[in-house]
């Protein structure tokens, strides 16, 4: 089972608490599609991913994007037991999904970027840790039920 | 992934804006490279001060921010440009080229952090690739 520290466990509340989901999740989806084009092969009926632009302003994206960011609510509200929360996630990700695990990481990593530009001096080293320690367990419980 | 003539522009385009914060770039990158990847302490056992934006820590920040642009000032050859850099870390410094991506990743962080406007999707993965193929021309020499 994961260790968490206080200050861990008080980051990952503190920085969900004060995310505005509507523009981080957007942002972070429409950044991996940007930064990782090859992520765009599980979004062939999004219509307009032709370039930059117009994924930022894909409102398919958009809804997608806050979609998945409310998908991690329930890892911050169970954060002692994140593999159980998501294995039924991971199963959908694996068999009716199908995709590349590799992928939760490139979103996490997009994730990241962006919540430390809305965050800005107070995305310190530390909450970075924090931040990034939670990122990884989600991602590595996320594919788990692959096989 | 080799770095299309935009992406080349991108990152001479963004770099020319972010370069006079060089040294707190550098210094920021290295010093939480220290803190969420405590592995690569191993390589700075020699410091007295390994904590966020110590002396030493500054210093090298510094050092490693003139070899990106120098990197950038030969965008063209980046391998050519990095000759004595690349040897050096073949052949004396030695550092796991898996660390090359994990300082990356901190120097994306710290653009985003300092630049939040201007960092935006076409610069990060212009900027992505280019640190990527730094990383390459460093690792050139390993084997």
């Amino acid at each position: 089972m994961v260790q968490w520290t206080d200050f861990e466990r008080a980051t990952i509340q503190s920085v969900f608490e004060k995310m505005d989901y509507d523009d981080v999740g957007p942002a972070a989806l429409s950044r991996c599609l940007v930064v990782y084009p090859w992520t765009q092969r599980y979004f062939g009926n999004f219509g307009n991913l032709y370039n930059a632009a117009a994924i930022q302003g894909n409102p398919m994206v958009a809804a997608h994007g806050k979609t998945v960011l409310h998908g991690l609510d329930r890892a911050v509200k169970n954060m002692d037991d994140i593999k159980a929360t998501y294995a039924e996630l991971s199963v959908l990700h694996s068999e009716k999904l199908r995709v590349d695990p590799d992928n939760f990481r490139l979103l996490a990593d997009c994730l990241t970027i962006v919540v430390a530009a809305r965050m800005g001096a107070a995305f310190t080293a530390d909450v970075q840790g924090a931040f990034q320690k939670f990122l990884a367990v989600v991602v590595s419980s996320l594919g788990k039920q692959y096989h | 992934m080799s770095l299309t003539a935009k992406d080349k522009k991108m990152v001479k385009a963004f770099w020319a804006k972010v370069s006079g914060k060089a040294e707190d770039i550098g210094c920021d990158a290295l010093s939480r490279m220290l803190v969420v990847y405590p592995q690569t302490k191993t390589y700075f056992s020699h410091w007295k001060d390994l904590s966020p934006g110590s002396a030493p820590v500054r210093k090298h920040g510094g050092t490693i921010m003139g070899g990106i642009s120098l990197a950038v000032a030969s965008i063209d050859d980046i391998s050519a440009g990095l000759l004595s850099l690349s040897e050096l870390h073949a052949f004396q410094l030695r550092i796991d080229p898996a660390n090359f991506k994990i300082l990356s990743h901190n120097i994306l962080v710290v653009l985003a952090v300092l630049f939040p406007n201007d960092f935006n999707p076409e610069a990060h993965v212009a900027m992505d690739k280019f640190l990527a193929a730094v990383g390459r021309a460093l690792s050139e020499k390993y084997r």
